[in-house]
This record gives structure tokens, sequence and C-alpha cells, in this order.
């Protein structure tokens, strides 16, 4: 549990002059096994390098340290009007964040991880500190390192400082719901107040089964009917900008919807919708309970968000099993949950692990990847060479080998073993 | 209605502290200093009133070095009006006491007129809790502590108690009351709001200046950390467990 970048350093030429592998930690709410380990080595916890080093709130950037959790990142920016706009829900970690490229409900707006973090110092698996990026907000200068390392998973060096750009916290947001009578009326409307250039903060989109999941888990909500919704939020400098968003936004999905939206601004109650809607994984574990949910990520061009949305749907009735599904439609990325009990019979178990095989294979034929956001970790493996073929992936084994001959960066992860 | 709000500089909420090496204070040298947590709850308070026209102005008011005058420009940047600097060298978290804050404030209250005064339950350094009902008895005037909600129409306040809440009806204003974890849930001051506090009023003078005499504080006599908790043990069986509970721990 090293405190200091010199700490960092020395642990990891240990570990390469013993040809130990290391597994960096941060939270570890990670979702593809990443920080699972199939051999002997060192889980290196960064949880007790958590100093924010720097805010420069007129540059809107800060420097943290990898062990920073993002909900304390926030309280302490807030003070300065900032906030780190990258929200995947959990308290992850900055470091953790980094290595997965994380992204969230606000990625429609703000972007992801890659778009966020400005620069990196990273200790090489030989026990080096670089530094990667630049504190300006452009920089075309050489191959962009810092690109490649956020993202890496963990198999390319570990992460010991991230500067991050920062966003001004909003002055005039509102955030609501609306029904629809079916999920492709939804994705429609989606399409629709992309098409309208409408900036918003967040869109999401949630199926009938997690519309009833998200009911019977947070009684003390508003009930919403058993109907495909989609949630969203919208800011604007000015509040006359928020009003004329709003109407515009009223138009579009009345359109495809037959009802109204209601927006509401009011601080408390935007913020438990988006609590409840970060709390989808555990409420549709509730539809089956004591159950863990497998997490499924694909992404596809937004225009196919509706079909692939809509056969996977029709699949997880077809096999009769439980799997909500609703997910970033703005980003034309979307998340089945699909709960299993230890004491599942295997045939269960193997229809859950079909419609996901099917799902991911649906997605990378419709042109989009395997993994949206969660990352490849041991879970999309098998996919890599499906999803980019042979020359690419060899590519990337290229990268792996030239930087990490001895593999000890945390093995087993991202590209398959020759 | 014009508002008085108190605001204070303390160390941050989350900082780890440490004892200086004198044994006479916590050491403050580059540690992160924030608007006590209930300030921050009390400005709300003040600010929701001037938002919902109840009152006129929000005066801010902080006793302090020369760095309060940020914890004042945070107070600014909620919404309140302008702010008012009362400069001291003493340290705050111990060596100006409870009465002498009172004794200060009752002064700028003269001077202001407020019509309600909202100060924080108690500060997180000094945790006395005792400025709020001094300032009230200087003064003259109703106090309504640990306030979990203020009705100025109905003149009730639902305070804290240790068992629930309870009602109480102030005869009137001025009145002085003192803002509890419940009240409300602060704002961030957005970028802009903090750009324009930058012009706002902050009128500075020195507690002599203002003409008050301190009262004699507390001398602190030593500052020490607790004594670091003990490991757990495990049992062996239940018997053991309730002999331990019994003979050792003196519970049952």
């Amino acid at each position: 549990m090293p405190e200091t970048e010199e700490e960092v350093k020395s642990i990891v030429a240990l570990c390469q002059n013993h040809g130990v592998p290391i597994v960096p930690f941060g939270a570890g709410t990670s979702l593809e096994g990443h920080i699972l380990s199939s051999s002997t080595g060192v889980t290196l916890s960064l949880e007790k390098m958590d100093s924010i080093l720097s805010v420069n709130p007129e540059d809107l950037t800060c420097t943290v340290q990898p062990g920073v959790h993002r909900l304390a990142l926030n309280e302490s920016l807030g003070r300065d009007g900032l906030f780190f706009p990258v929200d995947p829900g959990a308290d992850a970690t900055i470091g953790g964040m980094c290595a997965t490229n994380c992204s969230g409900t606000s990625a429609v707006r703000y972007g992801v991880m890659r778009t966020n973090v400005l620069a990196l110092n990273v200790v090489t698996p030989q026990g080096e500190l670089i530094k990667v990026g630049s504190g300006a907000f452009k920089n075309s200068a050489g191959y962009s390192l810092k690109d490649l390392y956020v993202g890496s998973e963990g198999t390319l060096g570990v992460i010991t400082s991230a500067t991050l750009r920062l966003q001004p916290l909003p002055s005039h947001v509102s955030a609501g719901v609306c029904a629809f009578p079916d999920l492709p009326s939804a994705c429609e409307a989606v399409l629709s107040v992309l098409h309208h250039s409408i900036p918003c903060v967040k869109i999401e989109v949630l199926d009938s089964s997690s519309i009833i999941a998200f009911n019977q888990y947070n009684k003390s909500q508003a009930n919403l009917p058993d109907q495909p919704h989609l949630f969203i939020e919208l800011s604007d400098p000015t509040e006359e900008g928020l009003r004329s968003q709003e109407s515009l936004v009223k138009d579009i999905l009345s359109f495809s919807s037959r009802t109204t939206p209601s927006f509401s601004t009011d601080p408390a109650s935007i913020k438990s919708l988006w609590a409840a809607r970060h709390s989808t994984y555990y409420a549709s574990c509730s539809l089956r309970p004591n159950s863990k949910g497998l997490v499924t990520d694909v992404c596809v061009p937004i225009s196919q968000l509706s079909t692939l949305m809509s056969e996977t749907v029709n699949d997880v009735e077809a096999a009769g099993v439980v799997g909500p599904c609703f997910g970033h439609a703005g980003d034309g990325n979307f998340h089945c949950i699909l709960p299993l009990l230890p004491n599942d019979p295997q045939e269960y178990v193997e229809k859950v692990s079909a419609v996901n095989k099917r799902l991911v294979e649906r997605a990378i034929e419709m042109g989009g990847t395997c993994t949206g956001e969660h990352g490849v970790g041991t879970g999309k493996m098998g996919y890599l060479e499906k999803q980019y073929g042979a020359g690419a992936v060899h590519v990337m084994k290229a990268i792996k080998g030239a930087l990490d001959p001895s593999n000890i960066m945390n093995p087993g992860k991202i590209l398959l073993g020759d | 209605m014009r508002v008085l709000v108190g605001v204070k500089r303390v160390v941050d909420y989350a900082v780890k502290v440490r004892v200086a090496a004198d044994k006479k204070a916590v050491d403050l040298a580059n540690v992160k200093m924030s608007m006590n947590p209930f300030c921050e709850i009390a400005v709300e308070e003040a600010v929701r009133l001037k938002e919902a026209k109840k009152a006129t102005e929000v005066i801010a008011v902080s006793i302090g070095p020369k760095a309060s005058a940020e914890t004042l420009r945070t107070a600014l940047a909620m919404g309140a009006d302008r702010g008012i600097h009362i400069t001291t060298d003493l340290r705050t978290d111990q060596e100006l006491g409870s009465l002498s804050v009172a004794k200060i404030l009752a002064k700028v209250a003269e001077e202001e007129s407020p019509d309600a005064i909202i100060l924080g339950k108690q500060s997180i350094d000094g945790d006395f809790g005792c400025t709020g009902s001094m300032l009230a008895s200087l003064m003259d005037v109703p106090q309504c502590t640990f306030a979990a909600k203020i009705d100025f129409d109905a003149s009730t306040v639902e305070r804290e108690t240790d068992t629930g809440t309870e009602i109480v009806k102030f005869p009137g204003l001025p009145a002085v009351f003192t803002a509890d974890l419940r009240l409300n849930e602060p704002r961030y001051a957005t970028l802009p709001n903090i750009m324009k506090a930058k012009k706002k009023k902050i009128d500075a003078k020195s507690i002599e200046d203002l003409g008050v005499e301190l009262s004699e504080g507390n001398e602190v006599l030593e500052v020490f950390e607790p004594p670091p908790r003990e490991a757990g043990i495990l049992v062996e069986d239940v018997d053991g467990l309730v002999d331990k509970l019994k003979n050792e721990a003196s519970v049952i």
C-alpha cells in the first residue's frame, strides 16, 4: 500500500526483478474481472495515495493522486464551484477510472475519461516514472501516450497521478421523466433530441422491466407507469436558456410519447432521481432476491440502439430469464442486468450466458463494440479479435510486448495469451 | 427583514488533524480551512429567506485572521449581500472564547440592527455550542437553538432534542437562531457567483476598533490525541463471550 510515487517505483522495480505479477487496485468497483488474479502476485492498492494535489479553478483543472475517490473529489471541488463530470454511479477512485476509461450518465454532454484526463504520471513495468499528456486542453505532441494508458486496465503501468479537466457547477439544472408506449418510440425520441442539437447533460432509457424493478426498489419515489421511460437532465447558464431547452424537449418527446414530460428544478428531487437510476443494478437484482447480476455492456451507432435493445428484450423474454435493460441512450450504450442466484440450475446460467453472448455478437455485427464502458478485463477477452480482426489485436499485443515484456502488469487481462 | 449570519473559518471537516509539537494546540500549518459546516447551513437558510422574499438583506460576519475574508467570500458567493470582517490574530479555535465572540457579535448587531441572527449551532473546532445562547442573552432577545426548521410566519421553530424534536414558539423578532444539521442542505456556489462575490463589499475592522472588551477565555493546558483503539480479541465460544462481557467489560 504505497504512499508515494517513489514507493510505487520501488515496489514495481522489485516485482520486475523477481518476476512477480502486479494487479493495481483502486476501489474495486470494476465489472469485468479486472482485479481478479489468475496467478500468484501482489495487489498494489493505491488507497493511501488519496490526496488532492492541486486545484486550479481558473484553469478548470486539478491534479490528484490515484486513490482519491470520485465523491470526495467532487465534495472538495464543490467549494470552488467546480465538479468532475464523469459519473459512473459507483464511488470509484480516479486511478481506477483512468485505467478503465470510465464513463457514465453524463458522457453524452461531457465525454468519457479520455476526454477529461489531460495528463498522467505513470510508473512503467520497469519501475520508471514517466509523464504523459499535458495540462493544456489540447496537445498534439507525439504519440498520445495519455490515451494509451487511459483504458489500459492496469496492463501497461501504474498510474500515480492524474490531471483532470473540470467543469463549473451548472447554474440552472432541471430533470424530467417521460413514459413511452414502447421502446422504439423512446429510442426514436432520443435520436430526435440529439438531432436537434439539444445539449442534454444526461439522457437515459429504461425498459418496462427496469421500470418495474425501479418502482419496486424505490418505493418512496413516485410510482412510474410500467412502460419504457426516458430520464433526462438539462442545464443552461441562464434560466431563460433552460426554459427554452425544456420547451423544445417537451415538444420533441410528446411527439413520440403522446404524453408530456414534466421537469423539475428542485435539487433534492433531481438528486434522488439520479440516485434511483444509479441503483438500477440493485433494483434489477431485487427482482430475484439475494441474486448477483451479470452486468452486460455494449455500444452501437446511435441509430442502431432501438433495434439492438428491442432484439435483446425479445431474446431475454424468449429465453425466459430476468433481464432488465437500460442505458445511456444518447451514446448508443446500454446494459442488460441478468440476476443470478447461487443455486440457479445450470440450464438457467447457460441461458443467461447465451443471452449475453448473442447481445455482444449483435452489437459487433451492427458496427458497435463489445464494451462501451466497462472494459475488457477477462469478461470480453474472447471478443476482441471478432470486433477488430487479427491485425489490430496483433498491434495491441506488440505494444504490450514492447512495454511489458515480462508480462507482470495485470496478466491475463484484455489480450488472450498465445 | 434583515438577517445577520455568523460564519467561522475552521479546519476542514475532512482533515485529519495533528497535535502541535508543544502540545498546546492543533497544528494548523498548511492545513485546509473551510467554512464551519453549521455556518454553511446558517448562510443557506438566510439566502433561502432572501430568495423567498422574506429577507431584504443578508449580512455575513466573521471574526478571525486575514484569511477569514475568504470565508466571507464563500458566504457572499452563496448569496449574502455584504460582509463584515472583525479582524484578530487570536486563535479562534481556542484563544477567543465563546463569550468574547458573543460580545463581538452583539456589538455588530447593535450597529446593524438585524431582525434575525442565524448562527451555526457549534463550530467543529471548539465544539462549545455556547455562542448563540450567550449572544441572545447579551442582547436580551429570544433564542431558538438546534433549529431543524424555522417558520418566520408562524414564529415557530422545530428544534432537535435528544429524543426527537419539539416545536417552540418565539415571541417575535429580533431573535437568535442556531442551525442544526437538518435545517437545510447548503448549496455549492457556482463559478459565476464566486466571480460576482469578489465585487461584493466586505468591511473590515479590528476588535479594538469595534470597541469590545474581551472576556478572559479558557486556558488550554494540554492538547493530546485520544489513546489508540485497542485491537479486538477473538473469543472461543459463547461462554467465553459471556465471561468477558460480565467480568471484563462489566456490561452484564
